[in-house]
């Protein structure tokens, strides 16, 4: 049901969505969301290194995909993340859910990367300008984003 | 209580079946403070809890001291699964330690 990868490798997101609908007759939405490496004024970083916990990660993201499948009416998904150090730019993490009606496609979608950022072991790392490099910090409201979906359980 | 320093270094028993031999991997800036990614780590007698392993760990040096000196910041899996200070430890199994997480 949900097709899983954790990669270097880029990915295509047209590909990945008709590979998604190829056999899932009866969908009626996709919704996807791709993550990308930002770069700006206030944070001009010139790079991402991504690190994750190999086998942990796909039993993590396996277990997320598990819930949504369960909560809403998917009929599948697709979870891409990628590791390795990234340029500004670059994607990062895909998901795409497919669904009959949109309603379930786009919050299982807001669903799983809400829980991806706060359950799958990930961690960046800031290249910066000057050739510093800083981890970044997991912020407070990533957590309130997935605990919003606490009382719906 | 048990002296932290009894864990380090400390060679695997190869006596009879008798090691409690746990793996412990460290990851983001945990493993750079402790300066160690993965290593197999005997158990010393009575430890056996991850709060009770993180003191043993915290008393091996200043990296570790450094790496665990906030618990609010680390986090810890037990055979790839979330764990509290209260999951209990038993040989043979991998016992993870890494900050917060900052995928997505």
């Amino acid at each position: 049901m949900a097709s899983i990868r954790v990669t270097t490798e880029d990915f295509d997101v047209g590909a990945e969505s008709a590979a998604l609908l190829a056999d899932r007759q009866g969908a009626g939405g996709l919704a996807s969301f791709v993550g990308i490496v930002r770069s700006d004024a206030a944070r001009p970083i010139t790079a991402l290194t991504l690190e994750h916990y190999p086998g942990m990660t796909e039993r993590a993201l396996a277990r997320i995909a598990a819930e949504a499948q369960a909560r809403f009416a998917l009929l599948g998904c697709t979870i891409i993340h990628r590791t390795g150090t990234l340029r500004p730019g670059e994607q990062i993490v895909l998901v795409l859910t497919a669904a009959a009606h949109r309603a379930a496609a786009l919050e299982a979608c807001a669903f799983l990367i809400d829980w991806l950022k706060t359950q799958a072991p990930f961690w960046k790392k800031e290249h910066w300008p000057d050739g510093t490099e800083s981890w970044v910090e997991a912020r407070a409201d990533d957590d309130a984003a997935a605990s919003r979906w606490e009382r719906r359980a | 209580m048990l002296d932290p320093r009894a864990a380090v270094g400390y060679p695997p028993s190869t006596q009879c079946g008798a090691t409690a031999l746990i793996t412990i991997l460290y990851f983001a800036w945990l493993r750079e403070r402790a300066g160690c990614g993965e290593e197999r780590f005997e158990l010393p007698a009575g430890v056996a809890t991850v709060a009770a392993l993180l003191d043993v760990l915290r008393g091996r040096g200043q990296g570790f001291a450094q790496a665990f000196a906030h618990p609010r910041l680390v986090r810890c899996a037990v055979n790839q699964v979330f764990a509290g200070p209260d999951t209990a430890l038993r040989p043979g199994d991998e016992v993870a330690f890494f900050p917060p997480v900052t995928g997505g």
